[in-house]
């Protein structure tokens, strides 16, 4: 069965169908079956997923554009599995998120609605694509919904933000292009497919300015300092649940790309330019993390601790060790679930009291315990308390990153220690002390959004203390990758954390 | 001498698509001259684009009965390949564009009367209208077809000219702003003849340096002919000039937002997409073939040439707030484009062969999204006329979203958005411009498209996140010609941008064995 050519038609047809609903309620409804029998479909299609076998599995290849040598090739390894089960995992959630955001501004409800599984689509379509081309093209093409959404339904500045965000991905974009155009021509193989692309650049000094179209495309992406600046503005602006996506999904892209395609396509240019993506998350680690401490609007502080996030995952995608590798993989997702329920609890308070501002909420866990239990438990995997997810992933890329690159390592715990002080601090301004009068009669979370909360709180909960299952399915495939770039794991390896007890 | 005179060998056959185009035209004007006034429109438009569907035909037969390895006529018309891929893609586009132009409220009544005059209100009065825009645009179309099949230089003249002359006229009929379309028209006009003159002269001083104005000849004569290096240049020079005026490239391209924006828009949408197309396949024509062996010498100019009209067309459209202006400037950075292709030769055919076949598809690309854009332009109307400035499109998104995605759906293929025609045609020609070497132009091209993609997205801004006016222009009800545009436009749009291979194996065929010599 073409599982993944499954799931894109399902969400495509979806976003169709969604078109054509008259009825906003109706629409809202048809959106959350059609995700949730994308999820189920996923999780049929993981079940059989197995860890030891190919590398790539639930491969499609088709001829797309023989006169470019394009295929439409899909196909899935651990790297790319998880990730697309993080997407489809979130949007079920956001679409339940969502159900009140796109009336606020008198916009067509089903449009947003089906601008989210076409959006849903295209991300699954970006971390299988097997054809360079094929990814750039969902790499591209995924900005125009994000576009859409950022741009119709966001806050007061949100015109501003969508094009910024544009642009940049855009520019981005365009670079990488000039690389796989080059890359092809280059590699005179006729051919885009991913697997027959390894190995084919030798040239060092080749590989360097490739590897450097790429990588600026995913920095930008990622976003890495200081290419971030863009970011704040898009997570501030863009509603509750397309923030999810952007930072949760999209942002990702980046830093998948960068484990596949830089590390990969270009083994020698990545080493080389190794100290200088280390110094680069180094600096957007504290420096994302000491910005975020400033910040006095709950969504841009959460961008910004973003920034210091992604900081961690570049910094261990480019470690280069199996324990850092996989853990940065396994950021990838907690981060998504973590980051995800923070924008979305973030998002219930701003709907009820209508202020993005830190200083307009005060002592809300009075009135609304539930809200702030959720909301602490969040922030509490977001600093990477030990018993949540996110603590696994963190601890493993700071001790693979130790193993060969150590003064970065003890660098990189400071924003650990800076995350305490932000996100502890806001929950201090928000939820402790005396209730604010402008929320005095704020409301719990109604049923509905403990449904959106529960499961993203249960998965910090569960892969916090058992994250075995991910990461028996990520080990592999960072150890298959890493072993293209042929970097071993240094000597003595110092015991890893395997099963994040 | 009393030597007789050859009678010259035609090929009526394969010259039949022009010639059923010319007479057409010819036809029309005698409806013009004999015909009842109420009964020419309905005459005109059943002869125009049975005229064009006809000539689509022939071609089309052409191609499958063969295409000949020799020039026709003496030597003098080239019915190639990519003369015929070219002829096919003009006769669509004006088959198209004339659907937009039989909507005759673009035009005006009485030409001739002085606007705000009592004539002109006389003329409204008795609802006169121009019914010699059809042949007119027939007699265009005939000059597109032949200019860039035209094998020697004079020929090539006389296409120009009958490809241009009747656009001067056209551009004058505006029925709206008719002060600006008639300035439009003066300006295309005394900058249309000086760049024939130049043409014309280069032409000259070419003969004089080769002995002969056909193209394969004067090739022939650039590795013979010694010492007559200055004429050579200069007529080159000349000559190129000429050319890339009418591609609008940069440093002459001054003209086509003031004659875009001036022009009813139907006839900018013809020129928008024809003559851009006729021109391309002259300046290759005569650059690839006539030039050939000189390439060290006009590379390096034509690489300064594609640069400036990259970045002169999409800085200046940044700062344009009228519609048909702005587009004026994207066809600009777009020509820009479609130079790299021009460039982007390599040693051997293979080389030469996606380079051409990319430029071809890239111009299909191109036209089709072209006039699908005019097409919507005609739709969105103020009292006074289409509303030209950019800030009444603000929340049509809200208005009348279908037709404001169909224009942002067109502006993303502008802007080379994956999944769009418009962005297979920029990856061909970039695709071969790295093939052949030319990186750097290809890293500045990529860069235009940067800043070319910020009008483009602020136009989608305006439609769709900002809070329409009260006073909005309101959206017409299509006639069932410019719907069944904007149909055919968005529809090419997809095809090509999804599923692209066709027209590109077609394109791959065409530029197969180049140009005939």
């Amino acid at each position: 069965m073409p599982w993944l050519s499954t799931l894109m038609g399902v969400s495509v047809l979806g976003a169709l169908g969604v078109t054509l609903v008259r009825n906003d309620k109706l629409a809202k409804q048809f959106t959350l079956v059609v995700s949730l029998i994308v999820l189920a479909l996923t999780v049929a299609m993981a079940v059989q997923f197995s860890p030891n076998g190919d590398k790539f599995q639930f491969a499609e290849t088709h001829d797309w554009i023989p006169a470019f040598g394009v295929h439409y090739g899909v196909a899935v390894d651990g790297i790319a599995l998880v990730l697309i089960l993080l997407s489809v995992i979130l949007v079920p959630i956001v679409v339940l998120a969502s159900w009140h955001d796109a009336e606020a501004g008198k916009r067509s409800v089903r449009t947003y609605f089906s601008l989210l599984l076409v959006l849903e689509a295209m991300m699954i379509g970006v971390f299988a694509a097997t054809d360079v081309f094929l990814f750039y093209v969902f790499f591209e093409a995924m900005l125009i919904p994000m576009y859409f959404m950022i741009g119709s339904y966001g806050g007061a500045q949100r015109s501003y933000a969508a094009v910024k965000f544009l642009l940049y991905s855009l520019f981005g974009g365009l670079l990488m292009l000039v690389a796989v155009i080059a890359l092809y021509s280059i590699a005179g193989k006729g051919t885009f497919m991913f697997s027959d692309l390894v190995g084919t650049i030798q040239d060092v000094t080749t590989q360097k300015w490739l590897f450097l179209g790429f990588f600026i495309a995913f920095a930008i992406k990622a976003p890495l300092w200081p290419f971030h600046t863009w970011l704040p503005d898009a997570a501030a602006q863009a509603p509750a649940g397309a923030a999810v996506l952007l930072v949760g999904v999209l942002d990702k892209v980046g830093t998948y790309g960068m484990l596949r395609f830089c590390l990969e396509l270009f083994p020698d240019a990545a080493k080389f330019f190794t100290p200088l993506v280390i110094v680069l998350s180094v600096i957007g680690i504290v420096y994302g993390a000491i910005v975020a401490i400033g910040q006095t609007d709950m969504k841009r502080l959460i961008a910004y601790t973003s920034v210091s996030h992604f900081g961690f995952i570049a910094l261990g995608v480019f470690a280069m060790t199996t324990s850092a590798g996989s853990g940065a993989t396994l950021y990838m997702v907690n981060h998504g679930f973590s980051t995800g329920a923070l924008f979305l609890i973030v998002g219930f308070l701003v709907y009820r009291r209508g202020s993005h501002f830190i200083a307009d909420y005060g002592g809300v866990q009075k009135v609304a315990p539930i809200l702030a239990g959720t909301f602490l438990v969040a922030g509490l995997s977001s600093l990477s308390l030990p018993g949540l997810s996110t603590f696994v992933s963190e601890f493993m890329v700071l001790t693979g990153t130790y193993q060969r690159y150590v003064v970065p390592a003890v660098i990189a715990t400071v924003g650990v220690i800076l995350a305490a002080i932000y996100i502890l601090w806001m929950y201090q301004r928000t939820m402790n002390g005396p209730t604010a009068e402008s929320v005095k009669s704020l409301p719990d979370l109604n049923a509905r959004e403990k449904w959106v909360v529960a499961p993203l709180v249960a998965l910090l909960l569960v892969f916090g203390f058992y994250p075995k299952p991910l990461l028996d399915v990520i080990n592999p495939a960072v150890k298959d990758t890493l072993s293209s770039v042929s970097v071993t794991d240094p000597k003595p390896a110092v015991p890893v954390a395997q099963e994040g007890q | 001498m009393n030597g007789t005179i050859q009678a010259p060998s035609i090929e009526y056959a394969l010259l039949a698509p022009v010639l059923v185009v010319f007479g057409a035209a010819i036809v029309g004007v005698l409806v013009e001259a004999f015909a009842p006034r109420y009964l020419r429109s309905a005459i005109h438009l059943p002869l125009t684009l049975l005229s064009l569907a006809g000539a689509f035909a022939l071609a089309v037969w052409q191609a499958v009965k063969g295409v000949p390895t020799k020039p026709a006529a003496m030597g003098a018309v080239a019915v190639d390949g990519p003369a015929l891929f070219i002829w096919g893609t003009i006769l669509i586009l004006a088959f198209v564009s004339v659907l937009l132009i039989k909507d005759e409220e673009h035009f005006v009544g009485s030409a001739a009367a002085v606007p705000g005059s009592a004539e002109e209100e006389q003329s409204l009065v008795e609802r006169a209208a121009h019914t010699e825009v059809y042949p007119l645009v027939l007699f265009a179309v005939g000059g597109m077809l032949l200019f860039p099949a035209a094998n020697d230089l004079l020929v090539a003249f006389v296409a120009l000219e009958v490809m241009s002359l009747p656009l001067y006229l056209l551009c004058g009929l505006a029925r709206r702003r008719r002060l600006l379309s008639q300035e439009a028209a003066v300006k295309y006009f005394l900058l249309g003849a000086f760049s024939s003159a130049f043409f014309l002269y280069g032409t000259a001083l070419l003969y004089g340096f080769a002995g002969s104005v056909d193209l394969a000849k004067i090739n022939q004569a650039l590795g013979a002919v010694g010492g007559q290096d200055t004429l050579l240049y200069i007529g080159a020079a000349m000559l190129g000039v000429g050319l890339l005026f009418k591609i609008g490239a940069a440093p002459f391209q001054a003209w086509k937002p003031d004659v875009y924006q001036g022009a009813p828009t139907p006839i900018t949408a013809l020129m928008a997409s024809g003559t851009l197309v006729a021109a391309f396949g002259a300046l290759l024509r005569v650059f690839w073939v006539g030039l050939g062996g000189l390439d060290w010498d006009w590379r390096p100019v034509l690489y300064g040439v594609a640069i400036l009209t990259m970045v002169v067309g999409a800085i200046l459209a940044i700062t344009q707030t009228d519609i048909k202006r702005m587009l004026a400037y994207s066809s600009i950075a777009h020509g820009g484009f479609l130079l790299i292709g021009v460039i982007a030769t390599g040693q051997t055919q293979a080389e030469n062969t996606s380079a051409l076949s990319g430029l071809l598809f890239y111009l299909v690309a191109y036209g089709f999204t072209t006039v699908g854009a005019f097409a919507i332009v005609t739709m969105v109307r103020d009292p006074g006329g289409e509303a030209w400035h950019l800030s009444r499109w603000a929340g049509l998104g809200k208005r009348s979203p279908l037709l404001a995605g169909t224009f942002a759906f067109f502006l993303l293929a502008f802007a080379g958005i994956p999944l769009t025609s418009g962005f297979f045609g920029k990856y061909a020609i970039f695709q071969a411009a790295v093939a052949n070497g030319a990186m750097p132009l290809v890293i500045i091209g990529v860069v235009a498209s940067a800043i070319a993609a910020f009008f483009y997205v602020r136009v989608i801004v305006l439609m769709f996140f900002s809070d329409p006016a009260a006073d909005g222009p309101s959206v017409v009800l299509p006639s069932r010609g410019t719907a069944a545009v904007v149909g055919i436009a968005a529809l090419a749009t997809v095809v090509l941008g999804v599923y692209p291979q066709p027209v590109l194996d077609l394109a791959h065929t065409a530029a197969q064995s180049l140009f005939v010599r």
